[in-house]
């Protein structure tokens, strides 16, 4: 099977879940299979989607793991079909199988809602696949390093064209400090887009990107942006 | 747990799923929530069973592709067999498919609430 990415994490390797305290981490039922899964809640009914996009080794796994209450979890979605949207280029892998990887953390945030988070790769060839995975989700954080801000080019042109509100973080890696007008410029980014900073290995600047991200989905939904 | 996919030749993926492809699938979204509604019962496929016990409380589609290994249309199509026998229902996101809708503020305030209480 053809592996259409490189972004992939290794489980063995993933920090032990943060499991929050209270009725979420409730032990699974006796009767099922060892397991060190985290349920959700019974009432659980209404999941939402964000997506976490990025560059390789931008920190997305490591965003989505700082407020995650659960270890992140890597799967894949393959593509076996001809006859997909496929752009020319891949027109040969479109009769095999091309398969992409992407992990995933979750916050329950009340008794009914879940957030999951999803971290996907920013390449060209990962987008094939985005509508079948992320069709219904908020909205997005494109993580960047100010060392590669080359590498989210892509995902911004495709978000906009897809019409997908997002925000731009910037994971601290303690190179040049540039100010966000020059972080704006390199990117072409609109003026009513939020840039935020923040280290994605803290749990409190992870939890702050993402009621950035809500704030300004909140922002469009009732028309105060300008 | 392994990493995903790694022994997942098409042959036998194609075995797992009888040869079918995504006919029903498409209901489920990547965070539809799945529940059991019945034991599994011996001689059942074992990614049946695997589902079932999963699902006795709500696992989110994308959780139970993570746990199985399995690519998530695979995933979608053993449980369009699950949800056609009665054996599981589906809490499906309430969120629009529709990209060019934005969600309802209401439901965005929620997660504002929930975010701040982390
Ligand atoms: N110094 C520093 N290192 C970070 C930060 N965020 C992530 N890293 C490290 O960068 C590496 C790549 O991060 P990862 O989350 O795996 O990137 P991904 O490929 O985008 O998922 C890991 O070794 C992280 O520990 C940060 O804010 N500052
Ligand atoms: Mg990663």
């Amino acid at each position: 099977m053809a592996s259409a990415t490189s972004d992939t994490t290794d489980p063995t390797g993933a920090a032990p879940a943060t499991g929050l305290p209270g009725p979420a981490a409730a032990p699974a039922p006796a009767a099922g299979p060892p397991s060190d899964r985290t349920p959700l809640l019974s009432t659980a009914s209404n999941a939402l989607k964000v997506v976490v996009v990025g560059g390789f080794g931008v920190g997305k796994t490591t965003l989505v793991r700082s407020v995650s209450e659960i270890r992140p979890l890597n799967t894949e979605e393959t593509m076996t079909q001809a006859g997909q949207h496929v752009d020319d280029n891949s027109a040969v892998l479109a009769k095999s199988a091309t398969t992409v990887a992407f992990d995933f953390g979750r916050i329950s945030l009340n008794e009914e809602t879940v957030l999951y988070l999803f971290g996907a790769p920013g390449q060209e060839r990962f987008w094939f696949l985005w509508d079948r995975l992320f069709a219904g989700t908020l909205g997005a954080v494109v993580l960047v390093d100010t060392r590669r801000l080359a590498d989210s080019w892509y995902a911004i042109d495709r978000l906009e064209q897809h019409g997908t509100p997002f925000i731009v973080a910037r994971n601290d890696f303690g190179g040049p400090r540039y100010t966000h007008q020059e972080i704006r410029d390199a990117l072409d980014l609109l003026p009513h887009v939020p840039l935020v900073d923040c280290d994605a290995r803290s749990r409190e600047d992870g939890k702050a990107v993402l009621i950035a991200l809500v704030r300004h989905l909140h922002r469009l939904v009732t028309g105060q942006v300008h | 747990m392994r990493r995903p996919g790694r022994d997942d030749t098409p042959d036998r993926l194609y075995t797992l799923t009888g040869g079918r492809s995504r006919a029903d699938s498409d209901a489920f979204d990547l965070v539809t929530l799945v529940v059991s509604e019945f034991e599994p019962t011996p001689g059942m496929q074992s990614e049946h069973t695997a589902i079932l016990r999963m699902c006795r409380r709500p696992t989110a589609v994308v959780e139970i592709a993570a746990e199985l290994g399995l690519p998530v249309s695979i995933v979608k199509i053993l449980l369009s067999d699950l949800l056609a026998t009665g054996r599981i229902t589906a809490r499906h996101p309430q969120t629009s498919r529709q990209p060019a809708r934005l969600p309802d503020p209401t439901v965005l305030e929620q997660v504002l609430v929930g975010l701040r209480n982390l």
